[in-house]
């Protein structure tokens, strides 16, 4: 009944009669998704599932327009053809957003396509899509994004709309599934449980000095820490972040398999190491702590002493791979 | 001595010795002595055999040396039940299972046979889920874990381009059905219980056709 209510809401808020099929679709995903311990849709929230890029074919749009999305989605999947140039890690977009950013509760990508512009509270101002794809390239990815109004960039933003398609800007109802939705918050984390638990669940992967697995330049499995992972400015350097990607998506295939505990004390430990410096330092991690704390660090460990041995986190002047500290685009708007 | 080792080895008997701290360093060179109790299944180039069918024999030749080696005490211990193999691994020690392991790992890969015959419909799902995964089912893709050419990543994920067909259909199976528990963490298990056996089909067939490692690729170029 649940169900039903949804695919009504779901249908309603898209308003196309073309819908069956995605309908079915949607249907199979929520009913996976609910099987492995998700929520299932409440009745107020838009559900959208994008169709796999393989259904791009069918699309009726330009072909030109296609090869732009397909461009755009192969950046997305396999965002290492960018090292070097913006990217200056080991990461792909599809690192963090699973099912090359369709899925729920893997922070989806798409509704940033119909959510933006807005205003952001992590830079304090009027965001576009194409500025919310550089956060990523500048934090994420420690690097440096794509020009905007670059054909790379076109691509990116390209591949965003299309998985949008069908969505009203500006949707009224919650997302389902938007962002990585973190369990409750226990009541103490710990740095010892923490490294037991990422030990025994995450080092076969990410290797136990959570350097990640490369063969040939590639990335197999991406670094959790160090100068091959995101810098301290990307959001998921927040330990709630953290606990919500790792609870809804870790080990892969094994969504909801840890216990909220065990999520947040891996978060805890993850956000516990060293990685290439926030690219808004300012020379100083406390006041680089001060300036961004309010927005931003005091969900990090950022400037803050770790519980095993007191080392000052993100008092460094490092920034991995990169020979910069701060690209050109992260810069304020004030519209005065 | 080097006559009295092979005939030693042959017999099954442990003359090379000895318990080493940590993973113990295999000698291909040895270990060829020692696979020739292999060779009748998994054939003189470790390339294994596929029948359609029957119990098909993997290729060897080429996958990690700790793969095998983990495979292979697991086969002796039980944690991996195989009626074929229970008995060669227990002629094996420690020494001559490092051996073994370093010796097929060391082969130049061959292809992967089976899956000739099945359609493109089937083909396409197939190379679908390899690749890209089908999340309406939460089914991530094999390369996600097995490597971006499913050609194997690290110790734990073996190669699985240019696989036997039926051996890789057989194995999928023994997850969706519990039989086969050998992996860490249930990594394999937990998506394989997910998988139809039309996706099991699929992605057998197209797998057994995708080359088995870079250097196969440019050798056949």
């Amino acid at each position: 009944m649940m169900r039903k209510l949804s695919y009504l809401a779901l249908t309603a808020a898209i308003g196309c009669s073309a819908m069956a099929h995605a309908d079915e679709r949607t249907e199979q995903f929520i009913q996976s998704l609910t099987e492995l311990g998700f929520p299932a849709p409440k009745a107020n929230e838009l559900v959208h599932i994008p169709p796999g890029i393989d259904k791009l074919e069918e699309a009726e749009i330009h072909p030109e327009l296609k090869r732009v999305i397909r461009r755009g989605h192969d950046l997305f999947i396999n965002t290492q053809q960018l090292r070097g140039k913006n990217v200056f890690n080991g990461m792909q977009c599809s690192s963090c957003h699973l099912g090359d950013g369709r899925m729920p509760f893997s922070a989806p990508t798409w509704p940033a396509a119909v959510t933006l512009p807005d205003f952001r509270g992590k830079n304090g101002h009027v965001n576009s899509l194409e500025e919310r794809i550089a956060g990523c390239f500048s934090f994420s990815m420690n690097g440096k994004p794509p020009e905007y109004g670059s054909d790379d960039m076109l691509a990116l933003t390209a591949y965003h709309r299309w998985m949008a398609s069908g969505v009203p800007m500006y949707p009224k109802q919650p997302i389902y599934g938007r962002g990585y939705p973190a369990p409750e918050r226990p009541k103490e984390l710990s740095y010892a449980r923490g490294k037991d638990a990422f030990e025994q669940n995450c080092a076969i992967c990410h290797g136990a000095d959570g350097s990640g697995l490369q063969r040939d330049g590639k990335t197999i499995f991406p670094a959790t820490w160090g100068d091959l992972s995101n810098n301290w400015g990307a959001g998921i350097v927040r330990v709630f972040t953290a606990a919500g990607f790792i609870k809804n998506n870790m080990p892969l295939g094994q969504p909801n398999s840890l216990s909220d505990q065990e999520a947040w004390d891996i978060a805890y430990y993850i956000s516990s190491q060293e990685r290439p410096q926030d690219p808004r330092y300012t020379g100083d991690v406390a006041d680089t702590l001060e300036r961004y704390g309010p927005t931003f660090h005091r969900h990090s460990m950022y400037g803050q002493k770790r519980e095993s041995d007191g080392h000052l986190l993100g008092d460094h002047a490092n920034t991995g791979e990169k020979g910069f500290l701060k690209p050109d685009t992260l810069r304020p708007r004030t519209f005065e | 001595m080097k006559h009295i080792s092979i005939a030693l080895a042959m017999a099954g008997l442990s003359v090379l010795s000895a318990s080493v701290q940590g993973e113990m360093q295999g000698d291909a060179k040895r270990g060829a002595q020692a696979a020739a109790l292999c060779i009748a299944c998994h054939q003189a180039d470790g390339g294994g055999k596929h029948i359609e069918g029957g119990e098909s024999w993997p290729r060897l030749a080429g996958l990690n040396a700790t793969y095998i080696a983990n495979q292979l005490h697991d086969f002796k211990s039980g944690a991996r039940s195989n009626a074929s193999m229970e008995p060669f691994a227990s002629m094996l020690n420690e020494q001559q299972i490092a051996d073994v392991a370093a010796y097929y790992s060391q082969l130049p890969p061959t292809p992967g046979q089976g899956g000739e015959e099945v359609d493109e419909v089937l083909l396409q799902r197939g190379e679908t889920i390899a690749l890209h995964g089908d999340w309406s089912a939460y089914l991530v893709s094999c390369k996600s874990c097995h490597g971006p050419d499913n050609q194997g990543a690290g110790t734990v994920f073996p190669g699985i381009a240019g696989q036997h067909a039926g051996y890789i259909e057989s194995q999928l199976q023994a997850w969706k059905g519990r039989t086969r528990n050998n992996d860490p963490q249930d990594l394999m298990g937990s998506v394989a219980r997910r998988m139809s056996d039309e996706d099991v089909r699929a992605v057998a067939a197209w797998l057994a056709n995708q080359p088995p490692a870079a250097k196969q690729q440019e050798l056949s170029q």
